[in-house]
């Protein structure tokens, strides 16, 4: 058996979910940076969405695991840091996925774009941060149920 | 030997860099569980993470700067207080949670500064941590700046609380702003700023805020000193590292 393209590679990660959002997948976040060969080991760039989030060795450790899974055996991980993760990254695909989970996605006016509950436009924030790094806790003023909103960054 | 030099200043800069951030992320997740609103108790447990985070960049690249080995759970977990190079503010214990609020603006503030200026650091591995964490940053000056309105222009008591926690800290800004033969250092190889310099960008936003949360800014220009030069730390980083450390103090390299 032949080395699995690149492209196969990228199909796999994007079988991945994310652990604290498992409705998309990590192609999907944005953080799969690059893949390529180099003779026979396989470099996959990742980079992290916030410093501190307490899913990256995790995220670490399911990418190890499913493309061992697929057969790869020499596999480095490159952390990379610059340029920073945005949420410009997150895939069209990922966005949809995300709404019908309930979670508004990132919009590029800061704020979400309906509520995700009833397609409401009265929204309110009611904080700044939400249950992950990565979302903030709004309100819709409709329907008066809360949700969570994927932060712009 | 001008290389090993700089190396230690380097090494020097970048613990001050890191100790400021795990300092003060530990002082802020000591709230996690005991805020005032569950709203407040998960800002501040993220803000916590965020600062903590940054701080594995900072420490894991003055490890690895130094190199001997250190990792930044090394660094973090194994020194002891006249090891550690953060300024004094953020040891002080936290207070009441308006004290909490304004000193992580007068940090947050600071922060916002100097990581847009070493976003163009000649250092690139410095300028990649600081343009991660720009983003984070900007995230927490914009909450911290609200609170400290918020509470500094509410009603009667939390105006008197945060006039006290902003007479209390004031005398530990100016430390942020002190340079020594180790910022000479990082200005001359084009590495960091000269901290006296990010004072004026500093002073207009902190008076901005201050002045639309109706609090007056102590007009005293004595400051505490001696945390990022290891000089003296005060008595309460030692009790703050006996909690952070006990579990690789008593089982050793322990992992999980
Ligand atoms: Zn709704």
């Amino acid at each position: 058996m032949g080395q699995p393209s690149v492209d196969t590679i990228w199909d796999w990660l994007d079988q991945v979910p994310d652990p604290e959002i498992p409705v998309i997948s990590l192609v999907d976040l944005g953080i799969i940076r690059d893949v390529q060969w180099e003779g026979d080991m396989l470099n996959v760039t990742v980079t992290p969405t916030y410093s501190g989030c307490p899913a990256t060795t995790i995220i670490n450790l399911d990418i190890q695991t499913a493309l061992r899974e697929h057969g790869i055996e020499k596999l480095t991980l490159h952390r990379q840091l610059s340029p920073a993760w945005t949420t410009d990254w997150l895939t069209d695909k990922g966005k949809a996925a995300l709404e019908k989970f309930g979670i508004a996605p990132p919009s590029a006016k800061g704020e979400p774009e309906r509520c995700p509950n009833c397609g409401g436009h009265d929204l309110e924030r009611t904080s700044q941060f939400g249950s992950t790094p990565c979302k903030a806790l709004w309100r819709c003023r409709d329907c008066l149920e809360p949700f969570d909103y994927f932060k712009c960054i | 030997m001008a290389g090993k030099t700089n190396d230690d200043a380097l090494f020097q800069f970048l613990l001050r860099m890191g100790d400021n951030s795990l300092i003060l992320g530990h002082r802020v997740s000591e709230w996690c569980g005991l805020s005032p609103v569950l709203e407040e108790d998960i800002a501040l447990a993220n803000t916590a993470l965020d600062l903590i985070g940054q701080t594995q960049f900072w420490l894991g690249l003055a490890g690895e700067v130094e190199g001997k080995g250190r990792t930044a759970d090394d660094l973090a977990f194994l020194r002891d207080a006249w090891d550690f190079r953060n300024v004094l503010m953020v040891e002080l214990p936290n207070g009441d949670f308006g004290q909490t609020m304004m000193r992580q603006f007068l940090y947050d503030a600071w922060s916002q500064v100097m990581v847009g200026r070493l976003i163009k650091s000649g250092d690139k591995r410095i300028a990649d941590i600081a343009e991660k964490a720009s983003k984070e940053v900007a995230y927490h000056v914009e909450r911290s700046a609200d609170t400290v309105v918020g509470l500094g222009d509410g009603s009667e008591e939390s105006h008197a609380r945060m006039q006290a926690a902003i007479d209390y800290l004031w005398p530990y800004v100016g430390e942020m702003f002190d340079g020594d033969e180790v910022d000479a250092a990082m200005v001359a190889a084009g590495i960091a700023p000269d901290p006296a310099s990010l004072r004026e960008e500093y002073d207009a936003l902190v008076n901005k805020v201050l002045s639309e949360a109706t609090l007056k800014v102590p007009t005293d220009v004595f400051h505490h000193k001696g945390g990022r030069t290891g000089y003296m730390h005060t008595e309460h980083l030692g009790h703050l590292l006996t909690s952070m450390q006990w579990l690789q103090r008593a089982y050793p390299g322990a992992t999980w």
